[in-house]
């Protein structure tokens, strides 16, 4: 507890240098949670290991660059977690499988070693999320840690971007034995509302797992494959999509085709990084804080 | 004579009929003409054509075929969405009721170029 209270204290004092904090989401009733221990966690997302291309000259320098910045943060979090597009997708299941390896490797070198994964539609849609189980294990899964509910939810192993009947059964009988107070966090990879169908950014029945989880009242979703920071309601269900850490991508809508935005020699690594969430129990919210990829020196 | 003359009320009776069977359908045509047939060939990772006019108000059948795999067609700005499988025809009834560019694109992952699979039908009064 006290290792959080002096991050906090830290996070205040110095303004972080430039990065962004967000006051995600309230979260109300929340006084069973009180004596609960406050905690931090890291989500990166959309490392799309194997990419090459213009919109990122150093492809295969970004993960390993980001794992340093995690390792050399002020305070290790209680676990990281990925969610999603670990990997860039390829048609040939040997190539996936060596992508999926040395993305492995790479992240082994984080210092917190409670790491979660989740599969993105580059590592998963082409085979129905074969290669990712042999790699990490189940697609979708649940975890608890410190009073927080946490629901990993695949709405990428069906090529549909569907979630399936299946799963939202599984998820149906889960959320059932929870409060409706609870603390629930969920992690995706695609968002479960229509951010922008045009671009192919919604998961065609993400509605349906919102109106399941809508009956509780402490729901944040956290998720990834836009690769940019962005933040939404559905009722008083907070939605925030990370960055990602190989190229970014427009503003919904913003143009006609999602091409990556360019990459830019003056600014590298500019729209890439990854987050720390702080979980203030106590507090009812979840703090939001933007890292880049490479600390400004 | 009896039988034959018999047979010869049937024939004609046939006959009528399939003549006010055809004068049926052609007024039928006539009432309805026949909608557009526009084919669309879906691939990795495009259509063709990947482009269309179409007039506000005139139904149109989209014709879909794949030449590989499992793809989709989704209009988003029409809710209009179809699967195309491979070896079947995919025919789905269009009316656009306004007018604009708008995107379609494929909405089931199709690999590499995936996010690159789109096209427009741009609807004109």
């Amino acid at each position: 507890m006290a290792n959080e209270i002096n991050r906090r204290e830290f996070l205040k004092l110095t303004g972080l240098g430039g990065v962004g904090v967000v006051f995600a989401s309230a979260l109300p009733g929340m006084a069973s949670a009180a004596a609960q221990d406050d905690f931090y966690f890291v989500q990166l997302s959309d490392t799309h290991w194997g990419f090459e291309g213009p919109p990122n000259p150093d492809a295969k320098g970004t993960l390993k660059k980001a794992v340093v910045s995690v390792n050399n943060l002020e305070y290790q979090p209680d676990f990281v977690v990925f969610t999603g597009d670990l990997t860039h997708t390829t048609d040939n299941p040997i190539e996936r499988r060596k992508r999926m390896s040395e993305f492995k490797e790479i992240v082994s070198e984080l210092k917190v070693k409670a790491v979660r994964f989740m599969p993105g539609e580059h590592d998963a849609s082409l085979d129905n999320g074969k290669a990712f189980k042999e790699f990490f294990g189940a697609a979708n899964y649940t975890f608890d840690h410190k009073g927080v509910h946490f629901i990993a939810l695949d709405n990428v192993s069906d090529p549909r971007a569907m979630i399936g009947d299946e799963q939202l059964a599984w998820l149906a009988a889960d959320l059932k034995q929870q409060k409706n107070d609870a603390p629930i966090v969920v992690l995706t990879h695609r968002p479960l509302f229509d951010l922008a169908p045009q671009w192919d950014w919604a998961t065609r029945d993400g509605a349906k797992a919102v109106e399941l989880l809508m009956p509780y009242k402490n729901v944040t979703v956290f998720y990834g494959h836009i690769h940019q920071e962005h933040h939404h309601m559905t009722g008083h269900i907070a939605h925030h999509a990370a960055k990602g850490l190989m190229f970014p991508l427009p503003a919904p809508g913003s143009q006609p085709n999602r091409t990556p935005l360019p990459w830019n020699p003056a600014e590298p690594y500019k729209g890439l990084g990854f987050r720390g969430i702080d979980a203030e129990l106590k507090d009812a919210d979840y703090k939001i804080t933007e890292y880049p990829v490479v600390k400004k020196a | 004579m009896k039988p034959s003359a018999k047979g010869l009320c049937i024939s004609a009776t046939v006959a009528i009929l399939a003549m006010a069977s055809i004068v049926t359908y052609v007024a039928a045509q006539s009432a309805e003409p026949k909608e557009k047939v526009i084919k669309i060939t879906a691939k990795r990772f495009d259509y063709t054509p990947g482009k269309l006019t179409l007039k506000k108000g005139e139904p149109v059948i989209l014709e879909f075929t794949t030449l590989d795999v499992l793809m989709g067609f989704n209009l988003p700005d029409f809710q209009l969405r179809a699967d195309i499988v491979p070896d079947k025809v995919t025919r789905v009834r269009f009316v656009p009721d306004k007018t604009g560019t708008f995107t379609f694109l494929c909405d089931i992952f199709c690999g590499t170029k995936h996010e690159e699979m789109n096209g427009t039908i741009t609807v004109v009064d």
